[in-house]
């Protein structure tokens, strides 16, 4: 029996790797599937190659499939969220520059490093982001809106040239996804501040997406690749296939990146500034574990209202994460499945044993930095 | 046929942005204004009010234009995404010649079709052109290793070259391999080994 291909797009980032271990594992063709990989140079590409019926489904940033659902994003067009592909795994850095007007703040620590960066003088800075409708800038907003008086100009600069960008004095800082925030600081540009992690401790950061009538049409081959992406997550964070998923991903042609800078991302230990002692970061890329690949219908919700939508909009975004399709799909493998499909973002200090169908779920802590919670359950808006 | 657009064209390589500056100026557009450099992309935008972007759809710096177009602060200046569902036909041929617009809201599809069908057609004639730009130098690449596995072979087992290439020939054949793959096995251990 010949596999059947699926074309699926990706950017090369290091969290892109559940598609490329799917594939290189053979995960995929467990499942009778081919992953035809195609890399894409642009979010906006992607976006527009998967919408257009070029590519059957792709790794998306976790806010373009609600963005296009309640209409904003530049393309209308119906984009279903699979399954979490990522949680977590950006960093933020500023430059050599900007750090020398800081006092010393310990690495994480976002309340302080707000203060510092409020209380300056100075003209309005520069932030670099990967793409508009992406985590890192909504995490961005959501933590410079605790400080009303920080004035920053949000820049969109590709990930690839963002240490370029810090060296020219183009950027004074940014929030970008490994292994780009590593590159500037090996070539001393910048040093790193805080990761995603520090805002919100568990922010879905990239989405399996596919267009929704491809969904419906292809129920089989949507499960099939479900699975075999929920399997390539599984084995990316067992701790003692790290080392292996580094050296996989170093040497596979999608990523063409040298080991050496994949390798923070995926152990959690990131070197922030030249010469310094790697930090290690408790969950810094997380894919399988604490229901990571879950697409809670909440998270859709939390990053709808910072998109400012209304009530309609919030219930679109919902729709668009098809906890359904993965309860449907991941049950019939033993998956655990959670009690509920939407949790109140944000409530969680501590790991906490939830109400699972095999009794065996715990969540991650999920709080946000200034402590704020988040319900979108029906009756309480 | 109204000609009087401003067009932008974002387009690093200077060749390429000389041959689609001709094509629309041959066309009747006069009003055009070429952007290699992207650093300057959100001012020139300002600057210039362009009524249509045009921009290669692999180019990496679309990102940082869709950015300018939504929170561009004017009505008139916005810059908005082409590709939506007005011309299929349109997108499907802008999409396969690999070039993406964005134009301002409220511009009539008869003003800006024009514009697209000339940079539609330019850059597909760009595109055959670097594809079999791309060919050729694959193919001369190619030959470079099948003639250093010939020579490998020629020297390690005392071939013929014809000899050694039937050999590299006949081994990619059983193993349902290309010949190209089997020289650059041949090279790639030759060169661990020595």
């Amino acid at each position: 029996m010949s596999a059947t291909v699926l074309n699926c797009g990706y950017v090369p980032l290091v969290d892109c790797a559940p598609l490329v271990i799917a594939q290189e594992l053979g995960f995929a063709a467990e499942e009778g599937l081919a992953l035809n990989l195609v890399r894409q140079p642009s979010w906006s590409a992607l976006r527009d190659m998967l919408a257009l019926g070029h590519l059957d489904a792709a790794q998306m940033l976790s806010p373009m499939p609600v963005a296009m659902s309640i209409g904003l994003g530049g393309l209308a067009a119906e984009i279903d969220t699979l399954m979490v592909l990522s949680v977590n795994g950006t960093v933020f850095g500023i430059s050599n520059a900007l750090a020398e007007t800081l006092d010393l703040v310990p690495f994480g620590d976002a309340r302080q490093l707000l203060n510092q960066l409020a209380s300056r003088d100075g003209t309005s800075l520069r932030i670099g982001v990967p793409f508009h409708y992406s985590m890192h800038r909504l995490l961005l907003s959501y933590w410079t809106s605790a400080a009303p008086n920080l004035k920053i100009t949000e820049v969109t600069v590709p990930p690839p040239r963002m240490a370029d960008a810090m060296a020219d004095g183009h950027v004074d800082a940014f929030w970008v996804g490994e292994p780009w925030g590593s590159v500037a600081v090996q070539r001393g540009v910048g040093q790193l501040m805080m990761a995603g992690r520090d805002v919100w401790q568990f922010a879905p950061e990239k989405v399996l997406a596919a267009r929704r009538d491809w969904v419906r049409e292809h129920d089989g081959r949507v499960g099939q690749l479900m699975r075999a992406v929920f399997h390539a997550s599984r084995w990316l964070d067992a701790p003692k296939n790290k080392p292996l998923a580094v050296e996989i991903l170093g040497r596979s042609e999608h990523l063409r990146l040298s080991p050496d800078l994949i390798d923070p991302a995926v152990s959690g230990h990131l070197v922030p500034k030249q010469g310094a002692h790697p930090i290690e970061v408790n969950r810094f890329l997380q894919f399988h574990k604490h229901a990571a690949t879950f697409p809670w219908r909440s998270q859709a919700a939390w990053i709808a209202e910072q998109l400012g939508a209304d009530a309609d909009g919030l219930s679109r975004a919902k729709a668009c994460f098809r906890s359904d399709l993965y309860r449907k799909h991941l049950a019939q493998i033993g998956t655990d499945m959670p009690g509920a499909s939407e949790k109140v973002e944000g409530s969680l200090q501590f790991d906490t044993a939830v109400a699972s169908s095999r009794g065996h779920m715990i969540l991650a802590p999920d709080a946000f930095f200034d402590g704020k919670t988040f319900d979108f359950s029906d009756q309480k808006r | 046929m109204s000609t009087n657009l401003r067009i932008l064209v974002v387009e690093p390589d200077q060749t390429r942005v000389r041959d689609i500056v001709d094509a629309l100026n041959a066309a009747g557009w006069s009003d055009v204004k070429a952007l290699g450099h992207v650093a300057a992309l959100d001012r020139t935008v300002k600057d210039y009010q362009p009524d249509i972007v045009l921009i290669d759809l692999a180019n990496p710096d679309r990102d940082t234009l869709e950015h300018i177009s939504y929170v561009t602060e004017t009505e008139k200046r916005a810059v908005a995404l082409f590709v939506d569902h007005t011309d299929d036909n349109l997108t499907k041929a802008a999409l396969n010649a690999g070039v993406s617009a964005y134009v301002v809201d409220g511009l009539t599809m008869n003003r800006i079709k024009p514009v697209l069908e000339t940079a539609i057609a330019r850059f597909q004639i760009m595109r055959q052109l670097q594809s079999e730009l791309d060919a050729a130098k694959q193919a001369l690449e190619d030959r470079k290793t099948i003639d250093r596995a010939k020579g490998i072979l020629m020297r390690q087992r005392g071939l013929t070259e014809d000899a050694a290439y039937n050999l590299l020939r006949k081994t990619a054949m059983d193993q349902g391999r290309k010949v190209i793959d089997v020289a650059q096995a041949l090279v790639t251990a030759a060169d661990l080994l020595s």
